[in-house]
């Protein structure tokens, strides 16, 4: 048996819900019943990272992953993995191309091409237990700072780094740092946004759930740096393990001297609170979260006075994202010429992104800025699902827009993206397949951003209503030409005169598919066709003579009886009455059902 | 400091901090405003005084634009009206157009901006609100159906009457203005002022007893001060066919500006009143009988005389009220003194 074995087990919220505890209670008994719970210890970790095979199960030091391992795998792998260092081979993941069993994590293309700074500890060490922080050189960067730099010496380095904010809007966060300075104040703030409102977005999650001292040692270094002594972290009432985690993470750092007053006898006082939000996908606009801090309704406000000069409580205030936070122990620790390295001209460092949708592989992946989203797609991701062909990808959710095929090879960074007609945002990336209809898609992102408008402002809360009622008309293929162009009218009209983000980009993904998918509106409103197949309203559903053999099985399972025949003859659907289920097709063994 | 700034191609000189909506005004800049009041803060939140600035991608709101050397503003650029129509044309889709029977026609912002600028609401026909009208008090009627969320009278009630009974409540399309948990004004602790409704653009505050007595445009105002109090706020006697329908707020006032209270601008309705004393009545044989001012003056004359010539000038006293004004008051005071003969005078609101 190796030596320091040990059984890390993602106890994500992702994983926690497809297991993981009751994997590490069967982990516990098996390692008692064999003797071996003093020699190997069962490490609970926060979000590997792939969602899609959980729970997963890595062995320490080899660093064997296994997959969707159930309870009563557990037995299996102590006596062979842990006692004789034999792999269980059916746990293991195949190569694509070869079928061959993977058998450690540096072999896995999912892993392998991945770069991870900020998720350096994710899903490696128990978040609940400060000393496997700190083992890992935690805290060393808070040190060094305190011990040999200035707070203008921390800035500037942070500064050099060129680390962008990653909440969205990219905007650099030495320049942020550097605009508190000149307001004098009795009392400054910094806040950790951890609103993440985002639909399929779960990185700032994951790095509160799974390395929650990172953040807090990121804001431990600007508060220094921006002469700040309290601190907020604002996470989504929905994260209550990242809630949990954080205020463990807290209690330990105060224990430890981290947090409080003189920290580390260096004279720096800072305290940091969690509050939880409740639920608003507006609440992580910067002015909304403060006011819903402060006991107010969350709604924004407009600039100016920004909040560097009054934020929270009208005191100068920074706030900064989870991601954004988390890098800068690394960036101090390791110096902004390292950082530099990584990354693109003017997208420094790494980006986290939320792989979902038709993707092989979906989770959470860390990548140099400037990767290819071929690579993110297809390499890391896998491709398709079920050998479908991709269609395009929505990224940066709700704010952002979808990139098709042919331009699946430009670089991920925040201005490349942009210029396309897509953005970073927080980094949700939904893959689409050829039964992806887009002009749903839109819908869909629409449907999300009325119903989360604040509705302060009357384009983003009039306007965005009517367009989810245009798109939902087409949808339903009761489109009228003329509703294209109302469409981009009322696009324009709500980026530029809305009050705030979200108004100002709701009808982004609306612009970026008219851009590259316009023909498939104009299918659904010229010939009341979906060209991928998946808006019911506008398909028939008809019998293939030849093919039938009038088994019945379509009509027997038909929920509105609309299909007829007799035995051993053609069946017939009668359209009127069909509620366009899809049952037929499902049923039929011999492909006669026509789905147009 | 002065700053130079061009508006529609004119050069104007402004102070330093004025708003670009300021500077317009200054200079009779028509700029269409809906959510925009001089006494309250500005949030910025209708988006109809949309401007086009150079250099500026985006369409910012005048009001809360701060002007700076140099700048350049369009105020009525194609793009700029284009824009504050499609946000009329927002604003009327989702409005019942009952501008026949309103109570607010000729006076409301939202027709005459739709006026100007051409707008129907027929592109953007969809789902419309079906609110239910609060009208449980005897004041104040709320037809949340044409409130156009300008927000105006959720400030006017916490920054002029100080109560904060009104906010915002749910969000996005459904979002709504109303008192705490959605409950009706005469559930809620509002003071009945009116503040808010002396603010509202629309017809959604309208004064209850006002609805149906009149229309602007046959409405005469008379500037007066309130009869209820010492105070001396003024406010508009509304007037039509030589009858006081009502009262409005009148910002020029310079006592109160648009505040008042609920006597002020809710209780003109005793001017009418047939329970009202028109002569003096003197109580005959335990019965009160209409009397000749002359005879009620000369009775009252004659009992005081001869009060005072049996027990003394200090066997009379008077009390004033804080109703009356300080002209009144004074002359109360001068009366007992210099014909009565005696210090004995007091005053309802002396503390
Ligand atoms: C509607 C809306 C939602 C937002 N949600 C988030 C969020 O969930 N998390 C976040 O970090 N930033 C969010 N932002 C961006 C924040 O306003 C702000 O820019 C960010 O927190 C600044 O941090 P950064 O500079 O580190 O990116 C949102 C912005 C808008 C307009
Ligand atoms: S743009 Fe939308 S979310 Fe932002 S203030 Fe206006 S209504 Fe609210
Ligand atoms: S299930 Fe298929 S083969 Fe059978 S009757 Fe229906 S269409 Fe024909
Ligand atoms: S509020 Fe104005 S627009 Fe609305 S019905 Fe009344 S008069 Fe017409
Ligand atoms: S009447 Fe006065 S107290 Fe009542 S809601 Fe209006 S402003 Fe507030
Ligand atoms: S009731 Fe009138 S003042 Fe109040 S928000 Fe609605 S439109 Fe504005």
């Amino acid at each position: 048996m190796a030596e320091n074995q040990r059984i890390l087990v993602c106890a994500g919220t992702g994983c926690a819900s497809s297991g993981a505890h009751k994997l590490i209670d069967a982990l516990k008994l098996e390692l008692n019943k064999q003797g071996l719970e003093e020699t190997v210890s069962i490490v609970g970790t926060g979000c590997q990272g792939f969602c899609e095979k959980g729970p997963t199960v890595v062995i320490e030091p080899q660093q064997v992953l296994y997959c969707s391992v159930k309870p009563e795998d557990i037995a299996e792998i102590v006596a062979q993995d842990i006692m004789k260092g034999e792999r269980v081979e059916r746990l293991l993941l195949l190569d694509q191309v070869t079928q061959k069993p993977l058998s450690t994590m540096s072999e896995v293309p999912f892993f392998a091409q991945q770069h991870r700074i900020v998720l350096k500890n994710c899903g490696v060490i128990d978040p609940q237990k400060i000393e496997e922080y700190i083992a890992r050189d935690g805290y060393a960067a808070l040190k060094k700072v305190l011990k040999e730099m200035s707070p203008a010496e921390t800035l500037e380095e942070v500064r050099k780094s060129g680390l962008r904010g990653r909440g969205g809007a990219g905007f650099p966060t030495g320049k942020k740092w550097a605009a508190i300075l000149p307001t004098p104040s009795d009392k400054k703030y910094i806040i950790c946004n951890g609103d993440e409102g985002d639909p399929g977005a779960f990185m700032d999650r994951s790095v509160l759930e799974g390395d929650p001292h990172s953040v807090i040692e990121g804001m431990l270094i600007g508060a220094y740096a921006m002469g700040v002594d309290e601190g907020y972290v604002y996470c989504r009432a929905e994260y209550p393990l990242a809630i949990k985690n954080l205020e463990i993470a807290i209690r330990q750092a105060e224990e430890a001297g981290f947090l409080g007053n003189n920290i580390l006898n260096s004279g720096l006082n800072f305290k940091l609170n969690v509050f939880a939000g409740a639920g608003a996908f507006v609440c992580g606009e910067g002015s909304a979260l403060m006011a819903s801090i402060e006991g107010r309704r969350g709604m924004p406000r407009m600039r100016p006075p920004r909040s560097t000069v009054s934020g929270l409580f009208g005191k100068p205030t920074v706030i900064n994202n989870v991601e954004t936070w988390s890098n800068v122990p690394h960036i101090l620790l390791n110096g902004a010429d390292w950082y530099t390295q990584y990354g693109t001209d003017n997208s420094r460092g790494t980006k986290i992104f939320a792989l979902t949708g038709k993707v092989n592989n979906t989770g959470l992946v860390e990548v140099p800025m400037g990767t290819t989203l071929r690579e993110i797609i297809f390499d890391i991701g896998g491709g398709i699902q079920n050998g479908k062909a991709f269609k395009a990808v929505q990224i940066g959710g709700p704010s952002g827009g979808c990139i098709p095929e042919e331009m699946l090879d430009i670089r991920v960074d925040y201005d490349t993206l942009t210029k396309a007609g897509a953005m970073v945002g927080s980094g949700g990336l939904v893959v689409m397949d050829e039964t992806t209809c887009m002009v749903d898609i839109a819908r869909f992102f629409l449907d999300f951003t009325q119903k989360e408008s604040c509705g302060k402002c009357t384009p983003c809360r009039e306007g965005t209503k009517r367009m989810y009622e245009i798109l939902d008309r087409i949808v339903k293929g009761e489109g009228k030409l003329e509703d294209i162009d109302i469409l981009e009218n009322l696009s324009y009209t709500i980026i530029e005169t809305s009050l705030c983000g979200l108004g100002n980009s709701a009808p982004n993904p609306i612009l970026a598919t008219l851009k590259y998918f316009r023909h498939e509106f104009e299918a659904h409103i010229l010939e009341h066709k979906c060209p991928a197949h998946s808006c019911s309203a506008l398909l028939s559903y008809t019998i293939d003579a030849e093919k039938c053999k009038g088994c019945g099985l379509c009509a027997k399972n038909c929920p509105v009886s609309c299909i007829t025949g007799e035995k051993k003859k053609p069946y017939v659907v009668n359209e009127d009455d069909c509620i366009k289920c899809g049952t037929c097709v499902d049923k039929c063994k011999f492909d006669a059902v026509v789905q147009a | 400091m002065l700053i130079t700034i061009t508006i529609d191609g004119c050069e104007v000189s402004v102070p330093k901090g004025t708003s670009i909506l300021e500077a317009c005004r200054m200079h009779d800049i028509q700029i269409p405003t809906l959510c925009y009041d001089p006494e309250l803060t500005s949030d910025g939140a209708c988006r109809l005084c949309v401007v086009q600035i150079e250099g500026n991608h985006n369409l910012p709101p005048a009001c809360r634009t701060t002007v700076w050397q140099g700048m350049v503003v369009q105020t009525q650029s194609p793009k700029v009206r284009a824009a504050r129509k499609t946000i009329l044309e927002l604003l009327v889709a989702n409005h019942p157009l009952d501008c026949m029977t309103c109570q607010k026609m000729g006076n409301c912002f939202l027709a005459e901006y739709a006026y100007d600028y051409g707008v129907t609401g027929e592109i953007y026909q969809g789902e419309k609100r079906k609110l239910p009208i609060d009208d449980g008090n005897p004041f104040i009627l709320r037809d949340p159906n044409k409130c156009i969320l300008c927000g105006k009278c959720i400030k006017a009630c916490s920054q002029i009457q100080g109560k904060s009974i009104l906010d915002y409540s749910f969000r996005g399309f459904n979002m709504q203005v109303s008192p705490a948990f959605n409950l009706p004004y005469n559930e809620s602790d509002c003071d009945f002022c009116g503040s808010c409704v002396s603010v509202c653009p629309v017809g959604a505050l309208t004064e209850k007893h006002m609805v149906g007595k009149g229309r602007p445009w046959e409405i005469k105002k008379v500037q007066t001060t309130c009869p209820f109090c010492g105070t001396g706020c003024n406010f508009d006697l509304n007037v039509k066919d030589g009858k006081v329908i009502g009262v409005t707020s009148n910002p020029d006032a310079p006592v109160n500006g648009k505040a008042l209270c609920v006597k002020g601008r809710f209780g003109t309705d005793m001017i009418h009143s047939p329970n009202r004393l028109t002569t003096p009545l003197i109580k005959k044989d335990g019965v009160f009988v209409p009397a000749e001012w002359d005879e009620a003056l000369d009775l009252v004359a004659t009992k005081f005389q001869e009060i005072k010539n049996n027990y003394g000038a200090d066997a009379i006293a008077a009390l004033s009220s804080a109703r009356c004004t300080n002209e009144d008051n004074f002359v109360m005071q001068k009366f007992m003194r210099a014909v009565v003969g005696t210090n004995n005078i007091d005053h309802c609101a002396r503390t």
